[in-house]
């Protein structure tokens, strides 16, 4: 790195590939919490469901620790609108859904969101 | 294979089909045919797909429009309107139709998230750790260019001083201060460390920094580096973190790739370097002391202050130690100023606090708040109160070196020096909620037991001084104390206190004075009555079967480990106390209720 323009356009690029490129992204809590309450499945389920189905506009991608560590593991689901979907308790059967359902289908899956788990008893 | 325009999922699960799903299918089968569309439509039947309460459920693909209470009447209408149309039949749209905007869909509408204010955190569970790109793409690396090309080593010390930050490890001494004082210290060669010796029982706050945004204590050791004229850092983190590790490392060599680390960064002729330490998990090398006596590969041990690490420290040179969550502020106070910062949190504690809240608290985890938030923000606000009705006893704050508050004092606003005239203190981070269930002795015997395991040996006062205080609360605890017991236990904490070496010796008394100072009752009860009124000490316990509510069942001589109890039919069981080894097995599996704790 020699010059803060060479920063800059790392940055714009970064940017651009994350919020602009017109699809998802898809985060998975993949600190040691949210793995060892099974996010690994979870990612590896959602990489092979996107895989199949080719889907091109998906930006699959680990994350640290969210912090609700009694909801792990937890996937965040942007839409190409900015919108933001937090899904707690995901195993690989509802990482498949969210893919079919949400991703592809554009409809949330309501019964796994954050909203939903908190509002289950314990 | 025939590529159909729509295709009509018609549920053929049991709840579905037992309200007619059937012939809904066959109506559709029907009906397409008719209408001459089996060229252009398929009928399927799906598995559950759980949304029983509202069947018969039909889904209409590409748009996925769910009809929900479908009759058979409603097929035709479907056909004709949806189908041949193309409009949606609303009436027959089901709840999960509803308003979307009324549901709670994403983290940040929770109210765990949204008292927080995320200063350490910003990039945890945001960006993906192992990529430089999304940090540089969140501002990533621009303090250290900002640092490197625009400000002298002055400004930058001076920025962090006026932010008022407070090193995040546990003993609050201010930063900047800190950073002044080594860049003053003469030395041909100067070192900067970070403290990522995270042991607390329940803290991992840094491990969730390290796991969730390296690139920030990297780019902060560097600021920190030109600030105190070093060009060499260390990290000491827990071999127990292979995570974190990994992270680290995969950070460390993108931060050499880009030339973010190394010679020459941002063409300025400021060279840094950084190199990982692991520990193997003692307790004491999160003593800056021994810390740096274990990177230099001798055995972790501390020495006595002074001289202060920032005047002799790693191999004898001077040098500059800060906690991991210290450091991942850094970057924010340079970019953002120390007017943003100082605005946050209380008048003499800036910033915010990361803590790990665990323990009987509905919402566990990682939290960041402003310093000066009450505990009782956290406990209800934030972790969504106590589970299962119980009542909030106590927070013990600053895991073993720490003490607890009590609820009487639950308004407390959180910062280094209120906890500090209540007994505790802020500590690294572990914030442990306690209910009503917990013994407050109990509670004091579990850190001792681990200070007194994890002490070094160096001095005898916490050597010798944690194991005799262990002793006198394991005799308590086994109903075995007596009224001296609680004098001695007093003097010898208050001894240890002001005669042990290092921090882990001098803080070990403190969880046994702070619940000492609030639940003297407790201890009394132990040595006086010989009951333990939470019901935590096995010595001092029994469980008993009520006669009355016992149907004989059997189902707790079954389960007993210890083959204790008897009974017969029509004969309430009975425990034999001799034997019972207070597991409680049978009191969970009693589906009467009929036996209980007798304290």
């Amino acid at each position: 790195m020699k010059s803060i323009a060479e920063l800059n356009q790392i940055k714009k690029d970064a940017l651009a590939r994350i919020s602009g490129n017109n699809g998802f992204r898809v985060m998975v809590g993949m600190a040691t919490c949210g793995i060892a309450a099974g996010a690994k499945p979870v990612f590896n389920t959602l990489a092979e469901e996107i895989k199949q189905r080719e889907l091109s506009n998906v930006d699959l991608t680990i994350t640290g620790c969210i912090g609700s560590c009694r909801l792990e593991p937890l996937v965040e689901v942007i839409d190409p609108l900015g919108r933001r979907v937090t899904y707690a308790k995901v195993d690989p059967q509802k990482a498949a859904r969210i893919v079919a359902e949400h991703i592809v289908n554009g409809r949330i899956c309501l019964d796994y969101t954050i909203g939903a788990a908190l509002s289950a008893p314990n | 294979m025939n590529i159909y325009r729509a295709h009509i999922l018609v549920c053929n699960g049991e709840k579905c089909n037992s309200q007619n799903a059937q012939a809904i299918y066959d109506e559709f089968k029907t009906q397409i045919k008719k209408n001459k569309l089996e060229e252009e439509l398929t009928v399927v039947q799906t598995g559950c797909i759980d949304q029983c309460s509202q069947g018969p459920v039909v889904i209409i693909y590409p748009s996925g429009v769910i009809y929900t209470m479908v009759r058979i009447e409603d097929v035709t209408e479907i056909v004709t309107e949806h189908i041949i149309r193309g409009n949606v039949v609303n009436r027959l749209l089901g709840g999960e139709n509803i308003n979307l905007d009324s549901v709670i869909k994403s983290l940040d509408q929770v109210d765990f998230f949204k008292r927080q204010v995320r200063i350490a955190l910003r990039n945890c569970g945001v960006i993906n750790p192992e990529s430089i790109e999304e940090y540089i793409a969140y501002d990533g690396y621009q303090a250290l260019a900002k640092v490197l090309t625009g400000m002298t080593p002055e400004q930058v010390i001076e920025v962090v001083k006026e932010s008022g930050l407070r090193g995040r490890g546990g003993a609050g001494f201010p930063t900047g201060v800190k950073w002044e004082f080594t860049a003053r210290a003469k030395g041909d060669q100067k070192y900067v460390c970070c403290n990522a010796d995270e042991g607390d029982p329940g803290a991992f706050m840094d491990r969730s920094i390290l796991e969730g945004d390296p690139h920030s204590v990297i780019e902060a050791m560097t600021i920190a580096g030109f600030a105190v004229d070093s060009n060499q850092g260390y990290i000491y983190v827990r071999a127990e973190y292979p995570i974190a590790v990994k992270r680290l490392n995969i950070a460390i060599a993108q931060a050499k790739e880009h030339g973010l680390l190394g010679k020459d960064i941002f063409g300025t002729g400021f060279n840094f370097d950084l190199e990982i330490r692991l520990g193997a998990g003692a307790f004491v090398c999160g003593e800056e002391t021994a810390l740096m006596t274990s990177i230099e590969g001798k055995r972790g041990e501390p020495r006595p202050r002074p001289p202060f690490p920032a005047v002799k420290g790693l191999w004898q040179k001077p040098t500059l130690l800060n906690n991991v969550e210290s450091y991942a502020n850094i970057p924010a106070i340079i970019l953002k100023g120390a007017q943003w910062f100082s605005s946050i949190g209380s008048e003499k504690s800036k910033g915010t606090k990361v803590f790990a809240v665990g323990g009987k608290i509905q919402n566990t985890g990682l939290v960041e708040i402003p310093i000066g938030t009450t505990l009782r923000e956290v406990v209800y606000e934030i972790g969504g109160g106590i589970p299962n009705g119980k009542e909030f006893k106590a927070a013990q704050i600053g895991g073993p070196s720490g003490g607890c508050i009590p609820a009487s004092h639950v308004d407390v606003a959180i910062d280094y020096n209120s906890l500090v005239q209540l007994g505790a203190m802020m500590g690294s981070g572990g914030l442990i909620i306690m209910d009503e269930d917990t013994c407050m002795v109990d509670l004091a015997k579990f850190f001792l037991e681990f200070t007194a395991d994890e002490s070094c040996g160096k001095c005898p006062p916490c050597r010798i001084g944690t194991k005799r205080m262990l002793e006198i609360l394991q005799r308590i605890t086994d109903g075995k104390g007596t009224a001296e017991d609680i004098d001695k236990l007093e003097i010898l904490a208050k001894n240890i206190r002001v005669s042990a070496l290092c921090g882990l010796g001098q803080s070990a008394p403190n969880p046994i004075l702070s619940t000492l100072r609030y639940f003297r009752n407790e201890y009394m009860a132990h040595i006086q009555d010989k009951k333990c009124l939470a019901g935590v000490c096995k010595s001092l316990m029994q469980y008993v079967i009520n006669a009355e509510a016992c149907r004989s069942c059997g189902i707790c001589s079954r389960v007993c480990p210890a083959g204790c109890i008897k009974g017969e039919k029509n004969v309430p069981y009975v425990i034999d106390q001799t034997k019972c080894i207070k597991c409680g097995a049978c009191m969970e599996k009693c589906p009467f209720k009929a036996i209980y704790k007798n304290a």
